[in-house]
């Protein structure tokens, strides 16, 4: 059984403009309906298998971050939806902004755009839902386990050093 | 008592259960979907939610969690195992109680704030519909002089002639005990609610998907007593339970979609005020003629 068949997602914007949040509501509605991929829009990190974040990481908000994608059951996959969660876009320079959302966890797919196309979403969607397998398979076979935060965090400062 | 005939109805019910229900809310969900002009998931949804919710890690808060959960399930499929097997309405009613009681604590259990709004709506939701559930009980007693499902079945003319208010209060409350309505209860069906998923919020994995579980059994017990409105003693009459419990959930869908954003304030009065003057009215008219 493919968990792929039922992919719940978590929504989640950072500091961004909102014109990616629309476009993620408008991938719901009846002309794109993700529904039919069995996707459904939980809002609970608990029940979610994909972590959808639009917009940059601040000092405010990364602690948000973390929390939620450390309260998300294995196996789980993140979607960094938009230029600003793929690196800080526009917003880049601004003395409040750390970058993009890999700056506080691991992401596995970047959707770049300003805003990103519901096509573009759908797409990346559909390319996490092969890695989300991957990683089933993997926790079966070998234990697999996410970083959390916390070992991502750690990782990173070694790989600065 | 126990018969061939009752142990191969429970044997039927604990087996087929899961994937009937799953057709059903997969039927269901797609006829929602082309109402609102989608295309929809597909018919089995259900079913591989489930299964994926069973392959996923779970983390729970505190292990009388746990415990709660596998108890609100067991009870669950009790109340419809003894349904099926043609026990007495009161059992199945009071074990299906039983059931909801022990999801609340354990929502209860985790000390979470939105588990406790949710706790707290889902009892006022049970306040909303226990009322119409015993009384449809108490009809039923009425009109066949037994409690017992299988006494029931043997009636010569369907009882929704000899009980339509209590037919249409119990349509009405199973809006509420199928979570369709209203959108701000806890484990609602649709999408964006005030409060999360409340009760079931924080339940997870293998947890969560014994919940679910539990969902799809109460489902079909829950259909099954639509189709105890239209069964008699007639080898035909299934067939045409099946059909009436198909436009009952069609009816209920169309319903959904019409007042999407009923609060459950609403619903309580409105579930009441149907239990009282359809459930009362077919009551007092059962009790003089």
């Amino acid at each position: 059984m493919k968990i792929s068949r039922s992919p719940w997602l978590l929504h989640y914007d950072g500091s961004s403009c909102n014109g990616c949040d629309i476009e993620v509501l408008a991938a719901t509605t009846p002309r794109f309906d993700v529904e039919r991929f069995g996707i459904i829009n939980t809002g609970n990190p608990k029940h979610a298998d994909i972590f959808l974040c639009t917009g940059g990481i601040n000092a405010q908000n990364q602690d948000v971050v973390r929390q939620i994608y450390d309260q998300m059951p294995d196996p789980k996959v993140v979607l960094a939806c938009g230029i600003c969660a793929c690196d800080g876009g526009i917003f880049k320079d601004c003395y409040n902004i750390l970058g993009g959302t890999d700056t506080v966890i691991p992401v596995d797919v970047y959707v770049p755009g300003c805003a990103v196309r519901p096509e573009a979403l759908i797409d990346g969607v559909i390319k996490a839902l092969a890695i989300l397998d991957d990683k089933k398979a993997r926790m079966k076979k070998e234990g697999y386990r996410s970083l959390t935060s916390e070992e991502y965090r750690k990782k990173r400062e070694t790989a600065d050093a | 008592m126990m018969n061939v005939y009752s142990i191969i109805a429970i044997a039927a019910y604990l087996i087929c259960a899961p994937f009937a229900a799953s057709i059903f809310s997969g039927v269901d969900r797609i006829v929602t979907a082309r109402m609102q002009g989608r295309k929809g998931p597909g018919l089995m949804q259900a079913w591989w939610d489930l299964m994926k919710l069973f392959s996923k890690e779970s983390t729970t808060v505190n292990d009388i969690q746990k415990v709660l959960v596998v108890a609100h399930c067991f009870f669950a499929v009790f109340s419809g195992a003894v349904f099926f097997g043609g026990g007495d309405l009161l059992l199945v009613f009071f074990s299906l109680t039983m059931a909801e009681v022990f999801l609340i604590l354990a929502a209860y259990s985790v000390n979470a704030a939105y588990s406790e709004i949710g706790a707290q709506r889902e009892l006022l939701q049970m306040m909303a519909y226990e009322p119409m559930i015993l009384l449809t009980a108490v009809g039923f007693y009425m009109s066949t002089g037994s409690f017992g499902v299988a006494q029931i079945i043997k009636t010569d003319i369907p009882l929704v002639l000899k009980m339509p208010g209590f037919f249409i209060g119990f349509c009405f409350i199973l809006i509420v005990k199928l979570r369709k309505s209203p959108f701000d209860i806890a484990t609602s069906h649709h999408a964006h609610q005030e409060i999360i998923k409340g009760l079931t919020g924080d339940l997870s994995g293998r947890i969560y998907g014994l919940s679910e579980l539990a969902e799809l059994y109460e489902e079909v017990l829950m259909l099954g007593m639509i189709g105890l409105f239209f069964i008699t003693s007639d080898p035909l009459s299934p067939v045409y339970a099946i059909i009436a419990v198909s436009a009952v959930m069609f009816v209920m869908s169309f319903t959904d979609n019409i007042f999407p954003r009923v609060k459950w304030e609403v619903l309580l009065k409105l579930a009441w005020i149907v239990t009282f003057f359809a459930g009362g009215t077919n009551l007092l008219l059962l009790t003089l003629i």
